[in-house]
C-alpha cells in the first residue's frame, strides 16, 4: 500500500511538473497579468482537458485463475479514475484469458476481471454508466505461445 | 434408406475448400483389430470421382476395431457372391469379407454390395443402394455403418457430420470460421466467416440448424444458422456473457449462460417465444456454464465454481434441485452426457495439465481417457463410441478422437490454422 501510494504521488507531482511546462510556454509570449492570477488560470485548464494519460498502463494484467488487481494495476487504475471523473468518457473494458481451461468457463473468467476493474474505478467515484465490460475470454491471445510468458501477457483487462 | 441418401442437406452460401482437408493420422488403435479385406468393389467404383471401397475402408480403419487386409495381399478381386474363393481370405486372416459392385443405373448410380463371415463361408447380408455423383461418398459411409452394424451390433457413425471453428491466424474478413464437414473430415463447408471470434457451435437435433456465439457486433450474441436457408438469426442480445447455447431434445428450448443480472447464471429460452427462464441462482461471483441436456429433457447438467473450483452440477428444471456429480480434482468443465445417459465426459485437470476424462455416473468412478497437451471441448459421438476434442499437436490446434474406453485414438490434422471446438452430430434420424 505504501508503495502505490509513492507511486501514485511521484505519478501526480510528473503529472503537474508537465501541466506546469505545457502551460508556461503558452503564458509567456501574451500574458501580462499579475503571478497570482496565471497559477489559477493553469488549475482550470488542467481541469478542462483531463490529466495527462500519456504513459499510464491501459492493459492490466492478473495471476492464473484469478480476478484479483495488482497493485501496478490499481496504481494506474486511480489516474484513469481520476482522469474520468475530470471529464467523463464512455470506456470498454475487454476481458481475457489464457488458453488452459475451457473455452465458455474462460469466458467467465475474461468478464470476471473486467468487471474487478470496473467496481475499483466505480469505488474511485466513475460513474458506471459510462463503463462497459466484455470478455473474449481465450479468444483473442496477444501472445500465441503456450507458456508462461505468453500465458501471462494473455491473461489481461484492456481499458479501451 | 435409399431416400435418406437423397436427403443431402443443401447449403446455401457455401464455399468448398480444395486444400484444408482434415486427414486422420491413427496415433493408437486395439491391440487385435478385426481382420477384414474389403476388397476394390468392381464396375465403375475406379472410375468415379470418390472410390467407395477405399472411403469404406478407411471409415474402418478409423473406428480402431477394425483391420483391413492390404489391398496388395490380396489374391484376387472377387465383385461377385460366386467368386470368392474363402480358403483364400481364410489364409489371409480375414474374419470378413466385402465386395460390391458399382453400377450406372437410369438416372443414378446403383451400388451393390455383400458381407460374408469368412470363417462360417456364409453371406451376412447383401444390399443394394441407389445415389447421384454427388452421393457417392454418402453411399460409401453407409456401407461403412452397415457392415459395422452387422459385426459390432452397434450403430455406426460414419454418415454424421462435424462442426468446428477454425483460426487461419491472419486478420481480415475471414479469419473465424465455422466449418461442417463429414465425420471423417472430407467435404468441409465454411458456413460462416468472420473478423471476430466464433465460438460454442452446436447442432439442432433436426440437424437443420446450429447454433452458435460470435462476436461480429462486437459483444458475444448467439445465433441461429439455418443450413438449408443460410438464414442467420440473432436469438440474444444481453448485457454481459451470452454463451454456451445448447439444444433441447425437442429443438424447442436453447440452455444458455447469460451474465446479465451481474454473474454467469445458466437459463433456458424458449426459442419461439424468446420467454427466458432463469435455472441456476447462485450468490455474486460464482460461475455456471457449459450446460447441456439430458436426453429427457428434464435436466440440465453444468459446470459451476459454486464449490471454490469448477465441478459438474445437475440440475433439475422443474424443481430446480442441483446435485454435484463430480469430485476427483481440482477442475472439472465443459461437461457432455453420453447418448445412453449413464456417463459423462469433462475437461478435467490433472497435475496442472488438462486432459478429457470420462466418468460412470452411478459409481462415481472416473478414467481419464487423453494424454495430450490442452485438451478441451469433448464432444461425443451420437452411437456414443468415441468422441471427438479438440488439443495442440506441433503448436497449433487439432481436432483428435479417442474412444470411450481409451483404446482407439487417432488426430485429424488441420492444414492451415487452427481448428477447435469439434461438435459431432446427431444421428440423422
Amino acid at each position: 500500500m505504501t508503495n502505490t501510494l509513492k507511486t501514485l504521488l511521484a505519478l501526480f507531482a510528473v503529472l503537474g511538473f508537465l501541466a506546469g511546462c505545457a502551460s508556461t510556454t503558452e503564458e509567456i509570449p501574451t500574458d501580462p497579468e499579475p503571478e497570482v492570477e496565471e497559477v489559477v488560470e493553469e488549475v482550470e485548464e488542467v481541469v478542462d482537458t483531463g490529466p495527462d494519460l500519456t504513459g499510464v498502463d491501459t492493459v492490466f494484467y492478473f495471476d492464473y485463475d484469478k480476478s484479483l488487481l495488482k497493485s501496478e494495476a490499481r496504481a494506474a487504475l486511480m489516474i484513469h479514475a481520476e482522469a474520468l471523473k475530470a471529464s467523463p468518457r464512455s470506456i470498454r473494458l475487454e476481458g481475457h484469458a489464457d488458453e488452459r481451461g475451457t473455452r465458455e468457463y474462460n469466458m467467465a473468467l475474461g468478464e470476471r476481471r473486467a468487471n474487478a476493474v470496473r467496481d475499483f474505478l466505480v469505488l474511485q467515484g466513475v460513474d458506471s454508466y459510462l463503463i462497459e465490460t466484455i470478455s473474449y475470454g481465450e479468444e483473442r491471445p496477444v501472445a500465441v505461445g503456450s507458456d508462461e510468458s505468453s500465458w501471462s501477457q494473455n491473461r489481461r483487462v484492456e481499458l479501451k | 434408406m435409399i431416400k435418406r441418401l437423397l436427403l443431402v442437406l443443401i447449403t446455401a452460401c457455401v464455399c468448398q475448400l480444395t486444400h484444408a482437408e482434415l486427414v486422420i493420422e491413427i496415433t493408437k488403435g486395439l491391440d487385435r483389430p478385426t481382420p477384414i479385406a474389403v476388397v476394390p468393389f468392381g464396375g465403375l467404383n475406379a472410375t468415379v470421382q470418390e472410390n467407395i471401397s477405399d472411403i469404406v475402408s478407411a471409415d474402418l480403419l478409423r473406428s480402431g476395431l477394425f483391420r483391413p487386409i492390404e489391398k496388395r495381399d490380396m489374391l484376387g478381386t472377387p465383385t461377385k457372391e460366386a467368386d470368392i474363393y474363402f480358403r483364400d481370405w481364410r489364409i489371409l486372416g480375414a474374419e470378413f469379407i466385402l465386395i460390391g459392385d458399382l453400377q450406372e443405373g437410369t438416372s443414378s448410380y446403383v451400388l451393390e454390395y455383400q458381407l460374408f463371415d469368412v470363417l462360417q463361408q456364409r453371406k451376412i447380408f447383401g444390399k443394394t443402394i441407389t445415389g447421384s455423383s454427388r452421393h457417392l461418398r454418402d453411399m460409401a459411409h453407409k456401407v461403412s455403418d452397415d457392415v459395422y452394424l452387422a459385426i459390432t451390433g452397434i450403430r455406426g457413425a460414419f454418415s454424421t457430420k462435424i462442426l468446428y471453428v477454425e483460426d487461419v491466424l491472419r486478420p481480415g474478413p475471414n479469419r473465424y470460421r465455422l466449418v461442417k464437414a463429414d465425420a471423417d473430415g472430407a467435404r468441409e463447408q465454411i458456413l460462416f466467416a468472420s473478423s471476430e471470434p466464433i465460438m460454442s457451435p452446436a447442432w439442432a437435433n433436426d440437424l437443420k440448424r446450429v447454433a452458435y456465439v460470435s462476436f461480429e457486433t462486437s459483444r458475444p450474441a448467439i445465433f441461429i444458422h439455418n443450413l438449408e436457408t443460410g438464414e442467420r438469426t440473432q436469438l440474444t442480445n444481453f448485457k454481459g456473457l451470452n454463451g454456451a447455447p445448447a439444444w433441447s431434445p425437442d429443438d424447442k428450448r436453447m440452455a444458455m449462460v447469460l451474465s446479465k443480472d451481474g454473474n454467469p447464471e445458466i437459463y433456458v429460452m424458449d426459442i419461439a417465444t424468446r420467454k427466458l427462464t432463469r435455472v441456476t441462482h447462485t450468490y455474486s461471483s460464482v460461475i455456471d456454464t457449459e450446460p447441456n441436456w439430458t436426453a429427457d429433457g428434464k435436466s440440465l447438467i453444468f459446470a459451476s465454481d459454486r464449490g471454490g473450483n469448477p465441478q459438474i452440477y445437475q440440475v433439475a428444471l422443474a424443481s430446480g434441485r442441483v446435485e454435484r456429480l463430480t469430485f476427483e480434482g481440482g477442475y472439472n468443465a465443459r461437461p457432455r452426457l453420453s447418448p445412453d445417459g449413464k456417463s459423462l465426459v469433462m475437461v478435467h485437470r490433472e497435475n496442472g495439465v488438462f486432459h478429457i476424462a470420462w466418468q460412470d455416473i452411478a459409481s462415481g468412478d472416473m478414467r481419464i481417457l487423453t494424454e495430450t497437451w490442452l485438451d478441451e471441448s469433448p464432444s461425443i459421438a451420437p452411437n456414443g463410441a468415441m468422441l471427438l476434442y479438440a488439443t495442440q499437436h506441433n503448436k497449433k490446434g487439432v481436432l483428435a478422437a479417442v474412444s470411450m474406453d481409451a483404446g482407439v485414438k487417432f488426430r485429424l490434422p488441420s492444414k492451415q490454422g487452427n481448428v477447435r471446438e469439434p461438435a459431432w452430430s446427431p444421428f440423422a434420424d
